[in-house]
């Protein structure tokens, strides 16, 4: 499975990077995207993989490795939000950068 | 707590002053008043504890962890800078609010001014030494902004450039000297670093730690080879003139020396660098006074060579010359802020500061010219004023080392020239101007001014002329005070008598006086020689020169590296990472290495579902990448990794960010449409298959070098601080789901920070879109014209029933999200989602007509709630954010935790920024087609 999860974590990685370094704006905000899923993912997998075992806490269950890591859940959680946040603020960024300069190159010029 | 309170009036009066302006100018004024007589009643119980010999320290826990304290200190010499700082202060606001005209807002000048003595009094009163910086730091910043007050004059922005750079430079230095210090000694508070005077001028570190505590003083006050700001400085408003440069903040320079005499001085290197740098400036400062034909240009450099003298006695280091010295900063303050406001009236009243216009104004404005020459006076060191008995002890001084040392005589003959100068420029000064014929062509006829203008000028004439008469009753009394908190004993027995007998000071005064006044009767030929000469040797020049030769070595360094590329500087970038991060693996022996790679962790096995869903993920991102050109189905398949990627997560024990990734991959997909209606449907190719193959290359080393690294990592085992949130979130915290406790109650301090930028985002947006306009396409991405017709009815039908029934959902998530996956964050995007499902279904004019259209409410209301919950815990004394819960009986048994009313805030903000940043991308298409209003007929609108 931890194969799996690394294989996935640099597929993602690649596709961000490829797309990243497109030169139309929309290309690019795809390739940040992938990224910011690869880096989640990257994030969560530091506190290793566990199935079954949500950090919730429930009464039945007492042995310590009844749960997941909820340290890096927390981080991830306000990590997807905030690069929510970031994509929309790049999109709205290339939008402005359209119409002020009349094409979509992310240099500016056509 | 009073002396934290004294320093603190001054900044939140600021924001108080700023904000009352817009109620008249006499607001603002009585409010700047008030708020300088607050500090000034704060610190006044206090006030009599230097007088009986105590030094009064006040110590707040800050950071006790690192041994990090803020502490104020009030001994002497703090005492009287802070009376200066506050007295002046208050007639410099009186003075203001006459000078200013109608045109310049009062409001602006007295925030900065106060912000601007707020810094200065913690720079006196500060114990911490690192403290003491931050506030010298701020006096840089309050100056710049001070200076620059009239920002629309190119002379303004240059002059408090000019400032800003050389005291911040400065500041830099004096950091450097500080942390040496605090090295040597061991600590930063002052009371240590001053007992260990024997300690720090014994330790190797003492030359550079010296060295970079002179350049912090010297460049704030303006010591050669530094002085050129201060003429420059010039072009800020005549009151803050006054106010900067008689008591403030060149004096903050001269403070640092004394406030270190007991440190740092009685060494070689102390007596030649601060003795020579002092005697150095005076004489500069004094003869270029003298040709200057700017009224307040005369003043800026008279101040200059003021500092240089003050610099001079502390330099030369005898107990008697540092209450010489600290006696001429009191003398100094009063007579060159009286000056400057005499030259500010003559300004204000003519038009004009040009001494060889303003002639004979004694005709004019007999009672102001009275008052400028008494000020004068003091300034040329003439018996029965203030300037003559701090400059006759500096003679007396001087003399008195003359036979000591080698070279010793240059000194007596440096302060006698300087002397003579002085005498000359205040000579010029009064004879010049009131004076020395008539007025020539001036744009105003001079009159007095307004009497509470003259005012000020008047009290501190007063007092140039009670400390020059009786010293004794005086001046005397704080004088030994501070000289004591210079010294940090007694100061030496001295005798402010005006009449010392035939010394040899009483000798070189007379020179002074005969030499000055003769010098100005031959001023014709030496002003013909000076015009000749003039500009050979300018310290501005150098620093233009060494400021030009900086900017062109920026930009040949930035346009080796940026090429206006994007691609390139990204592709740079990467290459770097790579190299990096296969450097390091090279280092530790793991680049080819098996063993090293994979760690000991058990691994799990690998199921079939799982297996499918990792293939569908690499096809479909692969896809994304292959197809990236046909715009709108990369879009919808980059939603199907999304959505694979929130499988994974609830696969792997995480429900809330499989709930969190799900609902953001909705707003994320209908953000990325409604945006890619204004973008081109295609990507051209463009690349050449030679650079696709390098960003292929990159991609796979990325990549590569990203999954073996989450390999290495996932197949070892660890231990975290996971634990501890575990064991003590139902305890701790009262709720059940760890992952949202974390995020409400454990570290509800970075949430707090995460909403911020949440909304700081949608704001940006928000303004961003406000003022674009952007033209849609005529047609989609295969040449069909665009579809205008009315919004499905099933759709819009079906939208509006499910509205109710998702948000009944979302308040479900946010409720339970403390003991179960949900929460605020997942909560606040099922609601931005269902309401943007109304949007799409029923068409923008429909929906805005019957949502609240102003979403900046909402987020202020939520990040106030999310503050307040903070507050609230700080209010009952605990510290921020501590949370409390309990538990209520009526909707069976719930427990409640008031960090779920953060989370309530936290659902806010994220309700009000989704739905501005999509809303306004939505209403951008109003905005563009304008045909939407007639997409639901009136009679068909369902109104609930």
């Amino acid at each position: 499975m931890e194969a799996l999860i690394a294989l996935s974590i640099g597929v993602l990685t690649a596709c961000g990077v490829y797309l990243a370094l497109r030169g139309r704006t929309f290309p690019v905000v795809l390739g940040l995207t992938f990224l910011s899923y690869a880096v989640n993912l990257f994030l969560f997998a530091m506190g290793r993989l566990a199935i079954g075992r949500p950090p919730v806490i429930r009464a039945a269950a007492v042995a310590e490795l009844a749960y997941a890591d909820p340290l890096p859940q927390a981080l991830v959680l306000t990590a997807i939000v905030i690069g929510f946040a970031m994509t929309a603020f790049v999109i709205v960024l290339a939008l402005k950068a359209r119409a002020e300069l009349g094409n979509d190159h992310v240099d500016g010029v056509d | 707590m009073n002396l934290l309170f004294t320093i603190l009036t001054p900044f939140l009066g600021a924001i108080l002053v700023a904000w009352i302006s817009r109620c008249g100018r006499s607001h603002a004024a009585w409010a700047a008043g008030g708020v300088g007589l607050a500090a000034l009643a704060w610190l006044s119980p206090l006030a009599s504890g230097p007088f009986s010999g105590m030094t009064h320290i006040q110590r707040i826990a800050w950071m006790p962890a690192v041994g990090l304290d803020l502490a104020f200190r009030l001994d002497g010499l703090g005492l009287l800078f802070a009376g200066l700082i506050l007295g002046i202060g208050l007639l410099v606001i009186l003075y203001a609010r006459y000078y200013l005209s109608e045109r310049d807002s009062l409001g602006r000048l007295y925030a900065y001014l106060l912000l601007f003595m707020g810094a200065m009094l913690g720079v006196v009163l500060s114990e911490n030494l690192i403290q003491l910086l931050m506030f010298w730091e701020l006096t840089s910043l309050s100056s710049f902004l001070l200076i620059g007050y009239w920002r629309e004059r190119e002379q303004a922005r240059q002059g408090a450039r000019m400032a800003l750079a050389v005291t911040g430079a400065g500041g830099l230095a004096l950091l450097g000297g500080i942390l040496l210090l605090g090295e040597i000694t061991g600590s930063y508070e002052l009371s240590v670093i001053l007992a260990s005077g024997d300690l720090i001028r014994a330790h190797p570190l003492y030359l550079p730690a010296l060295v970079l505590v002179l350049l912090g003083a010297f460049t704030k006050s303006a010591q050669f080879p530094f002085h050129f700001w201060l003429p420059h400085a010039m072009a800020a408003p005549t009151p803050v003139s006054a106010y900067l440069h008689s008591a403030t903040l060149v004096k903050a320079g001269v403070f640092l020396l004394a406030r270190l005499f007991p440190a740092l001085s009685g060494t070689w290197e102390w007596s030649h660098l601060v003795g020579g740098v002092g005697l150095l400036t005076l004489s500069i400062g004094a003869f270029t006074a003298l040709f200057k034909h700017d009224l307040k240009g005369l003043l800026a450099y008279s101040t200059l060579s003021h500092l240089g003298l003050i610099t001079l006695l502390f330099g030369i280091g005898t107990p008697l010359a540092a209450v010489a010295g600290v006696f001429h900063i009191i003398n100094h303050a009063i007579f060159k802020a009286s000056l400057f406001m005499a030259a500010g009236i003559i300004d204000h009243e003519t038009g004009s500061r040009d001494m060889r216009r303003i002639n004979g104004l004694w005709r004019f404005m007999p009672h102001t010219a009275t008052l400028a020459m008494v000020a004068a006076a003091a300034m040329a060191g003439v018996p029965l004023f203030n300037g003559f008995l701090s400059k006759e002890m500096l003679f007396a001084e001087s003399a008195s080392l003359a036979t000591q040392m080698r070279f010793g005589w240059i000194l007596p003959l440096g302060v006698t020239v300087a002397g003579i100068f002085a005498v000359a420029y205040s000579l010029r000064f009064v004879h010049d101007v009131f004076f020395n014929g008539d007025p020539i062509d001036l744009p105003r006829t001079p009159r007095e001014p307004p009497h509470w203008m003259k005012v000020p000028v008047e009290v501190l004439v007063l007092l140039c002329l009670l400390v020059g008469i009786f010293p004794g009753q005086t001046v005397e009394p704080i004088l030994a005070v501070a000289a004591a908190g210079v010294l940090g004993r007694p100061p030496p027995a001295h005798d402010l008598a005006i009449w010392h007998g035939f010394s040899p000071a009483l000798w070189m005064s007379v020179i002074a006086l005969v030499g000055g006044a003769l010098l100005y009767g031959a001023r014709r030929p030496l002003f013909a020689w000076h015009e000749r000469h003039e500009g050979r040797l300018d310290a501005r020049r150098v620093y233009e020169a060494l400021q030009r030769a900086l900017f062109a070595f920026a930009r040949k360094v930035t346009r080796l590296l940026d090429v206006g590329s994007l691609q390139r500087m990204l592709a740079l970038f990467l290459s770097f990472t790579l190299l990096l991060g296969w450097a390091g693996g090279e280092m530790s022996g793991a680049v080819g290495n098996d063993t090293a790679l994979t760690g000991p962790r058990a691994l799990l096995p690998v199921d079939g579902v799982s297996g499918l869903v990792a293939v569908a993920l690499v096809v479909v991102s692969l896809a994304v990448v292959a197809l990236h050109r046909r715009r709108f189905t990369a879009l919808v398949l980059i939603g199907v990794v999304g959505l694979l990627v929130s499988l994974i997560f609830v696969k792997f024990s995480a429900p809330d960010l499989a709930l969190t990734q799900l609902s953001v991959e909705v707003v994320t997909v209908v953000l990325l449409l409604l945006a890619l209606y204004f973008l081109p449907q295609h990507t051209p190719r463009e690349s050449r298959p030679s650079r696709r193959a390098r960003d292929a290359a990159l991609a796979l080393a990325a990549g590569g070098g990203m999954g073996t690294l989450a390999w290495a990592v996932l197949t070892r085992p660890y231990s975290g601080i996971g634990d501890w949130f575990l064991a003590n979130s139902v305890p701790g915290g009262g709720g059940r789901n760890v992952v949202n406790v974390i995020l409400v109650d454990f570290r509800g301090f970075d949430t707090l920070g995460e909403i911020t930028v949440l909304a700081l985002a949608g704001l940006a947006i928000h303004a961003m879109l406000e003022s674009t306009r952007l033209e849609g396409p005529r047609q989609d991405a295969d040449g069909r014209a665009w579809n205008r017709d009315a919004h499905p009815a099933i759709m819009a039908s079906f939208a509006r029933l499910l509205l109710p029934l998702a948000l009944l959902v979302s308040a479900f998530i946010l409720l339970r999200g403390h003991n179960l996956p949900g929460g605020g964050f997942i909560a606040g995007l099922v609601t931005a989602a269902a309401l943007i499902m109304q949007y799409l279904a029923n068409g923008v004019e429909w929906t805005h007509s019957r949502l609240p259209g102003n979403l900046h409410p909402v987020i202020g209301a939520g990040l106030a709630i999310a503050t307040l919950t903070g507050l609230g815990s700080l209010f009952l004394g605990h510290p921020f954010l501590t949370s409390t819960f309990g538990h209520v009986a009526w909707l069976g048994d719930v427990e409640l935790a008031s960090a779920m009313i953060f989370d309530l805030g936290v659902y806010l903000v994220v309700v009000g920024a989704t739905l501005l940043i999509l809303i306004h991308l939505g209403l951008m298409h109003r905005k563009d087609s304008g045909s939407e209003t007639a997409a639901v007929p009136e009679a068909r609108r369902w109104k609930p």
